[in-house]
């Protein structure tokens, strides 16, 4: 699946993993079960190693693993379901998680800006996606007025002035 | 003076040109979302929550778009606009609605971007009107007027519509989320049946500081809100409201929209969602999230008192018709010399919050004459003037006499609320503004409604409950029984501080019997009650039971 | 958005309705096939052949013509929907004030 990161299509250096399947050499997502399942091997590896966090696990239940995780896939099944800005913002903010935060489902173009300012790094994307369609939404509402993980810039009262691009 | 620019002294929060940028930055938004829906690049499941979160509504007869009127303050350039566009776009009508918004019932698709280009042009918008997202916060509508007010709740509810807007984390909740906030002793905002209801307070310092309920709601199951804290001070009301909406967003029910509301988490989770709400305040940075007390000033600055004269109270003239529309409409004012007054939406046989184009143009020209230009919505489906000078009271009740405005029936039986039903929405099982319409032909006597006393009807056309049935004295809901549209009667419902959900109180009435079932219960309390009674003292006095019988007895 | 139209296997005659994508106005679908502004006139579709019907007036939606496709029982005279709430969305609103 495409994988986009700065607005643009870049390639994906990681594999999911199925659970029963042999890790591959390069860098792995294995589910949570896996993870708790087969920490202490999973750390040996001499490759990244990254997690995907079902979307109603609380960060706080991967905490022991985090200084061993290189990434962390959120899944949003629909776009309607937005527990991920939650587990992504709590992943920054509580657990100062500053790996790569990848959000992965149905994700709508029209979510990218607030993803990025929760704090995820890169979007799972359709094949045949248009990334410009991506860009063009996170460029579009440039103002905002409350406090998020992504960058941007105070102006006056509560507002400020975005810099996701 | 351009008739865009409000007036110098009406007190709404007064946009600046990064507040204006914001706004047109989503305008292109939602008009790129509208070309890509209609180029098929979005599917209608897609869009759906895209248009919602703009206010638009796909209803039984065509496309409804809901305006944000932010805690219910209007200027008059503002309303004026809303009459331009009820006249340009739909049919020369608006509905306000209870939770203090407008909606046109019969917007175009297309229209929408010149719709909000308009309502741009005066600093409004439809941002999050509706969608599972924080919605427009209300409040009292005599905020800034009311002798009893003890903090000004309309500072911050700004805030909250700041803080809430396009907020990252708490766009996609699991449901609606609304906000009711109150600076008065006595709750004029049904906070308790909210979301999340807040009480904005004073300690013995003089400090503003907020008691804070969570997880009321009406709908299918109503709730009384659970109180999560005495005492939140007013530097961090923002990251404590943060930490309701994370526990929110993170727990709450996804899989059953009947379900998914914070009021069945809080129901649930009982005193362990305070602990989770005050484990998550406590760990937060709250240096992050602290309003700092400047901003708290900068936006108290928008709703500075207006240059009030030094006046004396004044007596009334000695008109009756006057004086019987006095007594209903107007209200005692902080300052003396000046009152409130209430403008009913309500005229005898009419359609309860509808306005006509004219009705707002004249409403905003008697408001630039006697209100500083300030105009307010209520929940119950209402305008106020907030301060009109007590020498002008009878001036400014002609000119309302003139705009088919000044009915003097505010709190009496034929100040119904009623959802707009299946005439008009999709969800509706069935109609509310005919039952509302038949209630207040039949008691179309003044005289009548006078003796009655207040007497508080509201009526929903389905279990949603958008017509608050739950909390009138006389409560109505409309449901379908095989094919039929019936109405369920409760009594007993309160939404002020003593708040109670009405008790079911038997087996429901057909469309044709309705009324007269009302009439048997104004009869019976009539009948029962002792001296200075309104309906619902009595009911509470005696019960069901005699109610019950009256409406039952076999004839 | 198409719930509605997976309810119960029909029982009497039905044609079919939507709101039209660009202007929310509702529309009407029977044999002929085409969407049309008025109910008058349309020939309905036998019970047996509702489903089929279905899938042709939902290639209206994917068409990006119209919104939320669902079938309408009727009295095969006019035709004329069976549900009160179907008359209303033909005649409209039922209270005065705003009538077309």
């Amino acid at each position: 699946m495409p994988l986009l990161e700065d607005g643009r299509l870049r390639p994906d250096d990681w594999t999911h993993v199925e659970d029963e399947a042999p890790l591959p050499e390069g860098p792995a997502i294995v589910s949570l079960a896996r993870l708790r399942a087969e920490a202490a091997s999973l750390a040996g590896r001499n490759a990244p190693l990254g997690v995907a966090l079902p979307p109603e696990t609380q960060p706080e239940e991967i905490a022991p693993f985090l200084d061993r995780l290189a990434l962390i896939a959120v899944k949003m099944p629909k776009s309607k379901d937005g527990r991920a800005f939650t587990q992504i913002r709590a992943l920054r903010e509580h657990h100062g998680f500053a790996g790569e935060i990848r959000a992965a489902g149905h994700i709508l173009p029209d979510q990218y800006a607030m993803l990025l300012r929760c704090g995820v790094t890169t979007v799972e994307v359709p094949e045949g996606t248009k990334p410009e369609t991506w860009a063009r939404s996170r460029d579009t509402i440039r103002i905002a007025y409350q406090a998020a993980q992504g960058a941007d810039r105070p102006l006056s009262l509560l507002r400020r002035k975005l810099e996701l691009a | 003076m351009n008739a865009l620019t409000p007036p110098q002294y009406a007190r709404t929060y007064r946009y600046d040109e990064i507040d204006r940028e914001f706004l047109q930055e989503r305008i292109a938004e939602f008009r790129g979302q509208v070309e890509r829906r209609l180029a098929g690049e979005l599917t209608e499941d897609e869009f759906k929550p895209l248009r919602l979160m703009n206010g638009l509504y796909l209803q039984l007869h065509a496309y409804m778009l809901r305006v944000a009127i932010p805690y219910g303050l209007l200027n008059s350039a503002q309303l004026r606009q809303l009459g331009k566009i009820a006249r340009r776009w739909d049919r020369g009508f608006g509905h306000f609605t209870t939770r203090q918004n407008i909606q046109f019932n019969w917007t175009k698709l297309e229209d929408v971007p010149a719709m909000l280009e308009a309502l741009a042009e005066v600093d409004m918008h439809a941002i999050q009107t509706s969608g599972n997202c924080i919605r427009n916060t209300t409040t009292d509508e005599y905020a800034g007027a009311s002798p009893d007010e003890v903090v000004d709740p309309r500072v911050y509810a700004e805030i909250l519509r700041q803080w809430s807007t396009l907020h990252p984390e708490f766009t996609w909740l699991p449901r609606k989320f609304k906000i009711a906030i109150t600076g008065a002793p006595h709750d004029r905002v049904a906070a308790q049946v909210h979301d999340v209801g807040v009480l904005a307070k004073r300690n013995e310092r003089g400090e503003v500081g907020f008691e804070v309920h969570a997880g009321g709601g009406l709908g299918r199951t109503p709730i009384i809100a659970r109180k999560l804290r005495d005492w939140v001070p007013e530097a961090e009301f923002l990251a404590y409201m943060e930490a309701v909406l994370r526990v929110y967003n993170a727990l709450g029910q996804r899989d059953n929209i009947y379900k998914a509301r914070i009021k069945i988490l809080v129901r649930d989770l009982g005193d362990e969602f305070t602990q989770m709400v005050e484990r998550e305040y406590e760990r937060m940075p709250r240096d992050k999230y602290r309003l700092d007390p400047e901003i708290v000033a900068a936006i108290a600055a928008h709703f500075a008192p207006p240059p009030f004269a030094a006046l004396d109270d004044q007596p009334l003239p000695e008109d009756p018709e006057f004086r019987q529309w006095a007594e209903a409409s107007v209200r005692a004012h902080k300052k003396p010399g000046y009152a409130s007054v209430t403008i009913s939406l309500k005229p005898i046989g009419g359609i309860p919050g509808d306005a006509s184009a004219e009705q707002m143009e004249a409403v905003a020209d008697l408001a630039e004459r006697h209100s500083f230009g300030e105009i307010r919505v209520t929940h119950v489906q209402n305008l106020v003037l907030p301060h009109v000078r007590q020498e002008d009271l009878h001036a400014l009740w002609q000119g309302l006499r003139a705009a088919g405005l000044a009915t003097p029936n505010i709190g009496l039986i034929s100040d119904i609320i009623a959802c707009p039903g299946m005439d008009y929405c999709a969800l509706a099982t069935a109609r509310s503004i005919p039952i509302a319409q038949r209630i207040s032909e039949r008691f179309a006597s003044l005289d009548r409604q006078h003796d009655i006393g207040e007497c508080f009807i509201n009526i929903s056309g389905c279990i949603n409950a958008c017509g608050h049935h739950h909390v009138a004295h006389i409560g109505i809901l409309g449901v379908d029984k095989r094919g039929e549209e019936v109405y369920q009667i409760t009594l007993g419902g309160s939404a002020t501080n003593d708040a109670a959900i009405g008790e079911l109180i038997g087996p429901a009435f057909s469309y044709d019997a309705v009324v007269d079932a009302v009439e048997t219960l104004i009869t019976t309390y009539i009948a029962h009650r002792a001296a200075g009674e309104r309906f619902i003292d009595t009911y509470r006095r005696i019960g069901v039971m005699p109610f019950k019988d009256a409406l039952y007895a076999p004839a | 958005m198409s719930t509605k139209a997976k309810a119960r296997p029909a029982t009497a005659p039905v044609v079919f309705t939507a709101n039209r994508l660009r202007d929310g106005r509702v529309v009407w679908f029977g044999a002929e096939g085409t969407w049309r502004d008025r109910i008058d006139g349309t020939t309905p579709f036998a019970p047996a052949a509702a489903e089929e019907g279905l899938a042709l007036a939902q290639q209206g939606e994917r068409d990006q013509q119209v919104v939320g496709v669902y079938a309408v029982e009727v009295d095969p005279a006019g035709p004329t929907p069976l549900k009160f709430r179907e008359r209303l969305r033909v005649q409209g609103p039922s209270v005065a004030a705003e009538a077309a």
